[in-house]
């Protein structure tokens, strides 16, 4: 079916390659406004303090400075990304909870003053006892953080679903495991930048943000301005994965002196401010206890987890919810009990990084999986293959699994990489592991309760014909957004995606979209995206029928020509239908929306984790460890992927490409180090070590054919999915090398090396 | 160097810089950064900051042919030097055969790492016109990306490699 498509299921150029390829594609720092002011944040020194005093005044005297503010000058409303636990203010009132909170901002009129200036404020503290890990911070006697979670329990959740004490006596094998995860960061290249001015009561705001409604929607709330008064929009983003979704105090700070001092501001984060302001991974600390019979079939599953969760919520109570959400995904089994305390420490606050809550839980569960397998004497692989969740199922929770390759890309992955011949059988020092993962395809809801469409789409068809431009609030973060969706506005349409336009990701001049998170956009927005064509090509089709004379129904249009059906011969071009469409009726627009329908079961926090449609991935990958080193080199990988039809082929080997990178990075190497008193060591790309081209093995990425009901032409996520089996992929892959279990991430060469020699 | 004294005292240098073919001449502080010489002066922004340390590669460009970071370089230590930046890889709106390779191959994502990877890879194919993969990834493994693992960027390079 897919050789009908002429502008999907291809893997065009991107929409922006050129501008980006050129340097002429300008990112919110490269832009410059006339009597721009820069701006900067002022962070807090100290852990866990009171603020007894903040005095401006000599920063405000020194020339060139136009505005200092604090928290006197802006509004006290509290905020977060999730509205569950809204627990951070602007600038922090009366108390800073970790190193690097927000205290105050100046605006003037270049870099140099600006630093100057902040290094003049004197803020008196008086300092308190701070605390740095979750499980001391719920001892009697911890440092509070805040008044509101007692015990500095931010979220505590119970789950319970079918009968798990029955299930463990049933099991012919019941076994726990504890794995911990660390705390890394999403590391986009570009770091976050803000420019806002004001024109009379209304607000442009420039920002490197992932959702530019989310933006508008908490500016307005905090600030008191109506939504109609903000417009947010981006130019280019260089890369987000999850750390620009949050509203920063660079957009709030930006907004607020550009008010004051009636000039653009821009503000920006230098590289160590992106530890302190984007939310990382939370670390998860994971006791996991599984049963299952001496086939390897899974009775029930028992996660009993804790989170770091820093100083603050933002979507952190989503993190713990998808933690336990997502486990029961991949394997059918009908019993389960999550337990999860997120606890708050003074470490900055912790969030979404691709792959949300998942990916740590997803490495302690594909690890466990492999011990009992062996256990068991299975085949770790076929032992997950009889566990596969089948399509057109529903998961323990209640949420509903249409299309789902993942037993088909098991079985793809064990031939292309050989399993059979080399699991056990390769030389001591060289393994080889297998992990699965898999993400929702979008959230079934919003982050915050609303009844708006999660996405619409406006295509307007310009006078002529020879262009269309296609109005979405998609982010195009880097992903590829702006050509897919391009791509099936085309599709849809009948037209030519080189003669497409995009308008994407403003307030004010494109279309509603909650953003890129959640790997949604190519489902929900291209859902919106695809109505928006198919109005277009009704309106075509019925003036072309018009015009030759001939019933709409025996019309066609196809890459920019009208055809008769029974006679191809028979053309018009869309371009001169559209004209004619255009003169007698005005502009031709095409308007599409999507809401997801309602969706999940009926416990607490059933919203979490529900989604239209869930890919499905298995990752394979061969390591090499120096057993004198404790050295691991990962030298060849492996993925298949479960991702509905495809758009974009190019594209989206490119995301598993980046996501095995990523999950590969954060299983060897990246970890932010803190000292005893909470402040940041490795706040640099280089001590916090991303992996160079160098670490990068070739990666095989293949595809299994599903197409799911619930998505336009079958589509699915990939961006996030395929970053939760690394980890766990990697794991067993180590323990097949050395025959000894790291229990903690990330795999570095000295925790390998002792390993090594504790087990000698 | 020629120098200039501000009421404060403060010394400004009067530096030439070939940027692109063409000339340009400013006065600056001596701590001006070429990173910021190239984007705030010239308003030439494809040259990007992801660090300001040396440790990303965004702000790579070509001085004399060899890739430097040109957040750690000062703009008076260019001075009377050739420098290269992504703005002048192509030439009269015609691309360069790394340029096309990174779109063919589909080496850019969120492309804030292409600028100092394109200017990285030039250099090296301008030395080393038929590099091994291995000569690839050492020569631009001092230039991050965090979305593509590399896998296409190599490929794009060692294609227009392979080409020339
Ligand atoms: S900005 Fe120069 S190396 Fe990162
Ligand atoms: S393409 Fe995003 S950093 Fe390389």
């Amino acid at each position: 079916m897919s050789d009908n498509y002429t502008q999907i299921g291809k893997s065009v150029p991107r929409i922006d390659a050129f501008e980006k390829v050129t340097g002429q594609a300008k990112y919110t720092a490269d832009i410059k406004f006339s009597n721009m002011l820069v701006g900067k944040l002022l962070l807090s020194p100290h852990a866990h303090a009171r603020i007894i005093s903040i005095d401006t005044s000599e920063a405000e005297k020194l020339p060139g400075v136009k505005a200092v503010i604090t928290h006197k000058d802006v509004p006290s409303k509290r905020y977060g990304l999730s509205p569950a636990r809204w627990d951070e203010n602007i600038f922090c009132i009366d108390k800073v909870r970790y190193i690097g909170d927000k205290v105050a901002a100046v605006a003037a009129i270049d870099e140099e003053t600006v630093y100057k200036a902040l290094k003049l404020i004197k803020v008196d503290y008086e300092v308190l006892p701070a605390v740095f890990d979750a499980f001391e911070a719920m001892k009697e006697g911890a440092p509070q953080i805040f008044e509101e979670y007692p015990g500095n329990i931010n979220t505590e959740i119970h789950q319970n679903f079918g009968d798990l004490d029955q299930a463990f006596k049933d099991a012919y094998y019941v076994r726990t495991d504890r794995y911990d995860g660390q705390r890394t960061y999403q590391c986009p290249l570009e770091p976050h930048a803000t420019i806002a001015y004001w024109e009379g009561s209304k607000v442009t705001v420039y920002s490197s943000i992932q959702s530019v409604h989310y933006l508008q929607y908490y500016l307005s709330q905090v600030l008191d301005l109506k939504m109609g008064d903000v417009r947010v929009l981006k130019t280019y983003i260089g890369g987000g994965f999850g750390g620009k979704m949050d509203p920063s105090g660079l957009d709030f700070g930006a907004v607020i002196l550009a008010k004051k001092t009636g000039r653009p501001v821009k503000m920006w984060f230098d590289r160590e401010d992106m530890f302190f302001n984007n939310r990382g991974r939370h670390p998860q600390f994971m006791n996991i206890t599984t049963g299952v019979t001496k086939e390897g079939k899974i009775l029930g599953v028992h996660a009993d987890f804790v989170m770091d969760g820093g100083a603050y919520t933002g979507l952190g109570i989503a993190s713990a919810y998808y933690a336990g959400a997502l486990l029961t995904i991949l394997y059918d089994f009908e019993n389960y009990k999550f337990d999860m305390l997120r606890v708050v420490t003074n470490l900055p606050g912790c969030g979404a990084q691709r792959g949300h809550g998942q990916p740590q839980p997803r490495y302690a569960f594909e690890s466990h999986l492999d011990n009992i397998a062996e256990h068991l004497g299975i085949d770790p692989l076929e032992m997950r293959i009889i566990n596969a969740r089948k399509p057109g199922t529903l998961t323990v929770q209640g949420f509903r699994v249409d299309s789902y390759g993942l037993k088909e890309a098991m079985e793809k992955a064990r031939e292309i990489s050989g399993w059979r011949d080399k699991k056990g059988k390769l030389p001591q020092g060289r393994g080889i592991g297998m992990g699965n993962g898999g993400f929702v395809s979008g959230a079934g809801y919003a982050i915050y309760r609303t009844d708006l469409p999660h996405s619409v789409a406006t295509i307007k068809v310009t006078d002529d014909g020879t262009s269309a431009i296609l109005y979405t609030g998609a982010v195009e973060i880097g992903q590829g957004s702006d050509t897919v969706l391009c791509q099936m506005a085309a599709e849809a349409m009948g037209y030519r995606y080189e003669d497409m336009k995009i308008v994407a990701a403003d307030t004010d001049l494109a279309a509603h979209d909650l953003g890129a998170y959640a790997s949604r956009q190519t489902l929900m927005s291209g859902a919106a995206v695809k109505q928006a064509g198919e109005d277009v090509n009704k309106k075509i089709l019925d003036t072309a029928a018009e015009i030759m004379g001939v019933s709409n129904e025996e019309l066609d249009c196809r890459d920019g020509i009208v055809f008769v059906k029974s006679n191809p011969e028979i053309t018009k071009t869309f371009a001169e239908v559209a004209r004619t469409y255009f003169v007698k009726n005005g502009q031709l627009i095409g308007r599409g929306s999507y809401k997801p329908p309602k969706l999940g079961g009926v416990h607490k926090g059933s919203a979490v984790g529900t989604s239209p449609a869930y890919s499905a991935a298995t990752q394979v990958a061969e390591v090499v460890i120096d057993e004198e080193t404790g050295e691991i080199e990962v030298i060849e990988a492996w993925d298949v992927h479960d991702c509905g039809y495809v758009i974009n082929p190019a594209l989206l080997h490119g995301q598993v490409h980046g996501a095995f990178y990523m999950g590969m990075g954060e299983a060897i190497w990246e970890e932010v180090l803190f000292d005893k008193n909470g402040k940041l060591m490795n706040g640099n790309l280089a001590e916090y070590r991303l992996p160079t081209a160098l670490d990068m093995p070739p990666v095989a990425s293949e595809l299994v054919d599903t197409v799911d009901p619930n998505a336009p032409w079958g589509v699915k996520e990939v961006g996030e999915g395929a970053t939760t089996p690394t980890m766990g992929c990697i794991s067993n892959a180590v323990y097949d090398a050395i025959g000894v279990r790291v229990k903690s991430l990330p795999f570095t060469y000295e925790k390998i090396w002792r390993a090594i020699k504790e087990k000698k | 160097m020629q120098v200039v004294v501000d009421n404060n005292g403060i010394k400004r240098y009067l530096v030439t810089l070939n940027i692109n073919g063409d000339s340009y001449t400013r006065v600056i502080k001596a701590n001006t950064l070429l990173v910021k010489f190239l984007r705030e002066e010239i308003d030439l922004t494809g040259t990007k900051k992801g660090c300001e340390l040396g440790d990303c590669g965004s702000c790579t460009v070509l001085m004399d042919g060899k890739p430097v970071n040109s957040c750690i370089v000062l703009a008076v230590e260019a001075d009377g030097h050739e420098i290269t930046t992504i703005e002048g890889v192509a030439q009269n709106n015609k691309l360069d055969r790394i340029q096309e390779s990174f779109i063919e191959n589909a080496a850019i994502q969120c492309g804030y790492c292409t600028p100092g990877m394109v200017l990285s890879a030039k250099a090296l194919l301008t030395q080393n016109p038929h590099p091994t993969e291995q000569e690839v990834r050492t020569a631009i493994a001092g230039n991050l990306c965090r979305c593509t693992g590399y896998v296409n960027i190599v490929k794009a390079v060692l294609v227009a490699a392979d080409e020339q």
